[in-house]
């Protein structure tokens, strides 16, 4: 590799030919400040549009101001980050910015978390000049099941754009519009519900402003949670744990259950219990359903493969709007949020016997699109959802805060039982692979009958966007496919389309990084290492579990000893299986 | 799913799809595909725009980005008599923006607007390249030379002007 | 051109034409066939003959005679009177304003007198829609030579030694564009010319292409020979129907001559060239965004480097020219580049065009040696200010450019120099504004502009822009402070080093050169909410003067808002809070009654 040599701000460097300004300065430990620019570098996501000119810096020999972190290195490069020229120029830019974005940061969902608001303070911009005759470029404000578009907060920065279109291939969203107006939004600047929008919260989790949120549930979860007359009960999903406590001071990739836990239960929920219950579940349908399309397989009959997963909500939407001539490919299999949902209104609500409306299921999620699944029509009995509130994970670390409660200082707690006993297999539902593997965990033994000697699979794991592995089940060849980020399933599903699909079994996660990067999560700010952690956190906790196999779970088997029969019985289809629907646009034309 | 205000007859539909195909359905060729439609539309409504999304196999929202970007695309049916004020710099500084007010005045329109009956439309345009005849003004194909304010109503009359 | 013994050449340029110049033609072809003339005469529609403030112009060769300002009717005394009798029309004649003697040649007209046309060769010459008449023009000469006789480095060294530089704004040497381009590896390299002329006011572009539109097809070739390119596009406006309808005629011809398609002249090198239509975006004239464009996305500019040159159209090395550019070419080619170097200046070779506009007598398309002055280009060629006023200012290179004033007249034209003062040459616009116009107004009608046309890409444009318009409407309202001045020019001079594109670079340029030069105008403007020119209207009262006033109700009938009042034969009133300024009453006053504070 050919190396660079520069001076930046007096300071000597060498770099790799081909290194930007802005990482070599980061080698020096000069950060400069950002503000569009973005690397997910684990993931291998770059967005750079050189849009904002925060970043910009003096350059020896050039006549203007250069965007550092689209600027390559040169050899014998002179930059100065830090002139008073520079200084001036970011200070104006900000103020150009500030000048056309609302000062609400009281009431904004992203206030003490926003990426416009920490520049602000850095270049203490004191002032916006002639405030009152500036117009601001001002839209309506879009409310879906998931997510919130204020886009008056929009900085153009198009992180969003690069998350929808090149990482998801969703296109829900794109820069309309020209000059002054110009703004990321769907076709026709029509709501999100209307488009082709997953609420995978990609576009959430990158946006630097409160220009996207979450919808906020925890006014609903208030008022549930004060009202005597309910039993609340609450299942937290495997990817919270790994990254509740980074809200708290946590190093990444610290699991909190057991904190976590107990500060649920010092905010009223009567029940604590764990979605990785659930998880346990979807394997036994999930897995059998798999087995029995294999079995119909080797039998030579015909069948749909490869089967693919169903537990993400947005990846259901991808496949509903996008595939809706391969609906019959995806497992029927709910996913754990909802089967927690069934199991909890009918089995549960039985056993405590409390009736179905006084009991209120809430879920703790690192997801947004889990928000608009628990609305959906086929998840709801008389119009009572199964799940009637889910919460992210950063609501979550918003409401222990503002109960004046630290994570830190809480004891280690256990779920309540019986829907808070879970496996291993469980807890990796939550990263890229888990899934799979808790599956694989469950199919051999089922399959084989033999023991499993070697519970890890390592070579479903790891962050390569879409991976590939086989599996001897006792001689037979389990061929598995695994993408996260749907621009990665579409690539997969493309192959089925065309009938060049080998796998026998396809696991799919919307999120780069599956669950543990979900929109939901603390925000990363672009560190990208941060979502590995996470994952690594929920191997350790895997490892740590003294059962790792779903089918093992005690009160698994007691759930279908005395309620559902056995896996793909009629009473598990009903509670715990589902239909998709054809949601493609469709062009209706008139004679 | 977008809200069409109109459907789109069976015929029209075949004609874009027709478009396309000419140009082997290429999503690098979006740009040529809309000028054909808006050609033959005369504009670019929600639905032109969706069957061209799907048959280039591009983003909708994409789509309408581009759309919304160039000043020659548009949403708005142009009026029978679609006006056009060359505000040029030639033009403005020999007085256009007298000229454009007064249009403004009589038709009651803004800049961009089709009157409610979709006789006249209101438009400006930079530099039509006949700076001679400063300030210049276009009804459909027909150009206007040196334009002042108080030929105005004498041009509108021509179109059946009557206000 | 042999068979006939006389021609007759109508201006076909866009200005003429709407000026009922295809009437013109209609009504000669007419005349000429009632009158037997068919064998000998014959009527051309050419290119533009760039004296467009009189036009519709028609030219009778072989004798030279330069009619004006000519309408359909007059077309039978052309015919009666010069073509069969061999009279002048006399009454058609072009004026010397100052000898007030009539002239026949434009040859001694002073708007023609120092022009020296290259690019423009042809425009107004030839048949645009006849490819015979551009090959008996020495066409495609400096192709079928580049083809034969020599390799592309020769072409390049030409190219390069003459020192052309790109006429299109940024004056880059173009020899060394195209090495750059040479020198890039691909399986498939491309051409493109930029024809997306967008600054207001500049139709030089359009007038080569509609006038001339196979030398550009010839440049467009030799330069893909040159660098080893086998397509070329031409990026043109689709608000240009007349040079697109020219443009595709041409390519028809040349594919049918050989000269475009597989294996032209027989050298075995192949090119073919295609359009691709703007769609009305100022800024895809900057070529990033203009290949973004060709590529069906919205024409946002990305950063440089990478050039085109190294990675353009679909990611493979793209050599972007200007039409201006191109038409420079194959002449360059057959005189060879120490002729070229011999016309304009050491530092700009050659000729620049300019469309010439504003508050001046001869509105037009001027091509003029680099190094004239100013002065020679506004009074002489210009014929000086309109209806006797003062001169107060040029711009020069439209909104991305600057305002020269009277202390820049006897500054050379040349790209380094503009931009020395404050200006820049651009694609050529050149807009005159006299002593009736106000410069916070014209940099604010320039920002207006600006910001219709950012393409909201970059901070610096899409909000600053808008900021600085907002700052300039308020001075212009009377409400501006000096601060405000101070923030016009901090504002100013950090979008021009921060902004991404060349557009947002350049577009604080008019309020910088506004504010450089006419600093005593903005300060009126703030400190004693003045506007000199009487152009801002809050910064003026219509009032009317008892003395002169006589009652006749007049501008009371013509105000639109009632703010007029009045018995007959009383003194009126104006209303200054109903007032609109609309200037109604002024003008329907015929007793210079009503004046302007």
């Amino acid at each position: 590799m050919d190396f660079v040599k520069l001076i930046i701000d007096n300071k000597q460097v060498e770099v790799p030919a081909g290194t930007t300004i802005y990482k070599a300065a980061h080698q020096l430990g000069i950060e400069i400040p950002v503000l569009c620019y973005m690397n997910l570098e684990h993931m291998n996501i770059e967005n750079k549009p050189a849009g904002c000119r925060i970043c910009v810096v003096e350059v020896e020999g050039r006549r203007n101001l250069a965007p550092s972190c689209s600027t390559d290195v040169v050899e014998g490069m002179v930059v100065r980050t830090n002139t008073m020229r520079v200084l001036n120029a970011r200070r104006t830019v900000l103020e150009f910015i500030l000048s056309d974005h609302p000062k609400d940061c009281l009431v904004c969902p992203k206030s003490g978390n926003c990426e416009l608001q920490d520049l602000a303070v850095k270049m203490g911009v004191r002032k916006i000049h002639n405030e009152e005759i500036s117009q601001m470029s001002s839209y309506r404000v879009d409310y879906s099941p998931s997510i919130i578009r204020d886009l008056d907060k929009c900085v153009m920065c198009r992180r969003c754009e690069t998350m929808c279109n090149d990482v998801q291939t969703v296109g829900a969203l794109h820069a309309v519009n020209r000059g002054f107006m110009s703004v990321v939004a769907p076709a026709f600047e029509m709501d999100l519900v209307k488009s082709t929008c997953t609420y995978c919260g990609q576009c959430v989790a990158v946006c630097p402003t409160g220009a996207l949120a979450e919808v906020d549930n925890t006014p609903q979860l208030i008022r549930a949670l004060s009202d005597t007359k309910k039993t609340v009960i609450v299942q937290t999903a495997p990817a919270v744990r790994a990254a509740l406590g980074e809200e708290f001071g946590y190093p990444a990739g610290t699991s909190v259950t057991g904190k976590m836990v107990a500060a649920l239960r010092r905010l009223g929920f009567d029940y604590v219990f764990d979605t990785d219950f659930a998880a346990d579940l979807t394997i036994m349908e999930e897995g059998t359903e798999l087995l029995g399309r294999l079995e119909k397989h080797l039998k030579g009959e015909p069948v749909k493969l490869p089967i693919l997963t169903s537990c993400c909500p947005s990846w259901v939407n991808f496949f509903e709007q996008q595939y809706p001539d391969m609906l019959d490919i995806p497992s029927t299999a709910r996913s754990p949020q909802q089967m927690f949902g069934a199991i909890a209104k009918t089995y549960f609500a039985d056993k405590i016997n409390v009736k179905r409306e006084d009991l209120i299921v809430v879920s703790i999620m690192p997801c947004l699109a889990k928000k608009y699944e628990c609305q959906r029509e086929e998840f709801k009995t008389d119009g009572n959802p199964d799940v009637d509130y889910s919460i992210s994970t950063r609501e979550l670390a918003h409401l222990i805060k503002e109960a004046n409660m630290d994570l830190r200082n809480m004891p280690d707690e256990d779920f309540d039982n019986p829907l808070g006993e879970s496996t291993g297999a469980g807890v990796i539902f939550g990263t890229t692979g888990g899934v799979i593997e808790a599956a694989v965990r469950t199919a051999y033994e089922v399959f084989t009958k033999k023991k499993l000697e070697k519970v890890d699979f390592q070579q479903l794991r790891g962050m390569e966007g879409i991976r590939s592995a086989s599996v001897d089940i006792d001689g037979f060849e389990l061929k598995i496919g695994i993408a996260h980020g749907l621009g990665n399933a579409r690539k997969l599903l493309e192959d089925i389309r065309a009938g060049k699909s080998e796998y026998h079994a396809i696991e799919i996660m919307a999120c780069p990084g599956g669950c543990v990067g979900g929109g939901g999560q603390p925000l990363h700010h672009g560190h990208s290492e941060i979502l590995q952690k996470r994952a690594a956190a929920l191997y350790r906790e895997d490892a740590e579990k003294p059962i790792r196999k779903s089918h093992d779970n005690p009160m698994i088997i007691e759930l279908y000893e005395k309620f559902l029969g056995h896996p793909m019985s009629e009473k598990a289809h009903h509670l715990l299986h589902t239909h998709y629907v054809d949601k493609a646009t469709v062009i209706k034309t008139i004679e | 799913m977008a809200e069409s205000k109109v459907a789109l007859k069976r015929a029209d539909k075949e004609k874009l799809v027709e478009v396309c195909r000419e140009f082997n359905n290429k999503p690098g060729e979006l740009i040529n595909v809309l000028h054909r439609a808006q050609n033959i539309f005369g504009y670019l409504p929600a639905e032109v725009q969706e069957v061209i999304a799907s048959e280039l196999n591009v983003a909708l929202a994409k789509v309408y980005g581009v759309v919304t970007f160039y000043s020659y695309f548009t949403m708005i049916p142009r009026g029978k008599y679609p006006i056009s004020v060359c505000t040029g710099t030639a033009c403005y500084v020999r007085g256009a923006e007298k000229v454009l007010d007064e249009f403004k005045r009589l038709l009651k329109l803004e800049v961009g607007e089709t009157a409610a009956d979709g006789v006249f439309s209101l438009n400006c345009l930079r530099c039509v390249g006949a700076c001679g005849l400063a300030p210049v003004v276009l009804v459909g194909e027909k150009t206007y030379g040196r334009v002042s304010s108080d030929q105005v109503r004498k041009i509108l009359e021509e179109y059946g002007y009557e206000g | 051109m042999a068979k006939y013994s006389m021609h007759i050449l109508v201006c076909g340029g866009t200005g003429c034409r709407a000026a009922q110049g295809l009437a013109i033609t209609e009504s000669l072809k007419k005349e000429i066939d009632e009158n037997n003339l068919n064998d000998t005469v014959q009527v051309i529609e050419t290119g533009c003959f760039g004296f467009c403030e009189k036009g519709p112009i028609v030219k009778i060769m072989p004798d030279n005679t330069f009619y004006v300002q000519v309408k359909p009717e007059d077309t039978k005394e052309i015919i009666a009177e010069h073509v069969i009798k061999g009279r002048k029309v006399e009454r058609l004649l072009f004026v010397d304003p100052d000898k007030k003697e009539k002239v026949s040649d434009s040859k001694h007209m002073g708007f023609y007198r120092k022009q020296l046309r290259i690019a423009l060769r042809n425009c107004g010459f030839i048949d645009p829609e006849n490819i015979e008449e551009y090959i008996g023009r020495e066409g495609y000469e400096a192709l079928g030579r580049c083809l034969t006789e020599m390799k592309p480095q020769d072409v390049i060294k030409i190219i390069k030694d003459s020192g052309l530089r790109g006429r299109g704004g940024g004056g880059f040497p173009t020899g060394l564009k195209w090495e750059i381009a040479s020198k890039n590896h691909a399986d498939q390299k491309y051409v493109v010319c930029n024809a997306d002329e967008g600054d207001p006011g500049a139709f030089m572009d359009r007038s080569i292409l509609e006038g001339d539109p196979h030398s550009i097809l010839e440049a467009m070739t030799i330069c893909g020979y040159a660098t080893a390119a086998t397509k070329g596009l031409v990026y043109i406006r689709a608000e240009y129907p007349l040079a697109i309808k020219r443009l595709q005629v041409a390519i028809k011809q040349a594919r049918e001559s050989g000269l475009l398609g597989k294996d032209i002249l027989g050298s075995g090198f192949d090119f073919d060239v295609e359009l691709r239509f703007g769609a009305g975006a100022f800024v895809c004239g900057e070529e990033t965004a203009l290949i973004h464009s060709m590529e069906g996305e919205r024409g946002e500019p990305t950063v440089k480097p990478p050039f085109p040159a190294e990675s353009g159209y679909w990611g493979k090395p793209t050599n972007v020219n200007n039409v201006e550019t191109f038409a420079n070419i194959p002449v360059i080619l057959i005189k060879g580049a120490t002729w070229f170097r011999s016309i304009g200046t050491e530092k700009s070779p050659g000729t620049k065009v300019f469309a010439l506009a504003g508050k001046i007598n001869n509105v037009g398309l001027i091509e003029v040696p680099m190094g004239i002055t100013l002065r020679e280009v506004i009074f002489e060629i210009g014929g000086g200010i309109k209806d006797g006023k003062k001169f107060k200012a040029v711009q020069t290179g439209g909104p991305s450019g600057g305002c020269l004033t009277t202390k820049h007249l006897d500054t050379p034209i040349e790209f380094d120099t503009l931009i020395a003062a404050g200006s820049m040459m651009g694609s050529g616009g050149m807009i005159v504004v006299d002593e009736d116009d106000c410069m916070v107004s014209v940099a604010k009608f320039y920002l207006e502009f600006t910001v219709e046309e950012s393409c909201g890409k970059c901070a610096p444009c899409r909000i600053g822009n808008k900021r600085l318009h907002e700052v300039l409407t308020k001075i212009c309202n009377g409400n501006g402070t000096r601060e405000d001045l101070e923030l016009l020019d901090n504002m100013s001079r950090v979008i021009k080093d921060t902004a991404l594109c060349g557009l947002g670079q350049t577009s604080p340029n008019p309020v910088l050169s506004t504010l450089d030069n006419f600093y005593d105008e903005y300060l009126e403007h703030v400190d004693d909410k003045k506007c000199r020119a009487g152009v801002c209207k809050s910064l003026m009262q219509y009032v009317i003067q008892p003395d002169n006033c006589v009652g006749c109700t007049a501008c009371a009938r013509v105000c639109p808002v009632g703010a007029i009042t009045g018995e007959r034969k009383g003194i009126h009133f104006i209303d200054q809070s109903l007032c609109i300024k609309c200037g109604a009453c002024i003008e329907k006053c015929k007793f210079n009654a009503i004046f302007i504070q």
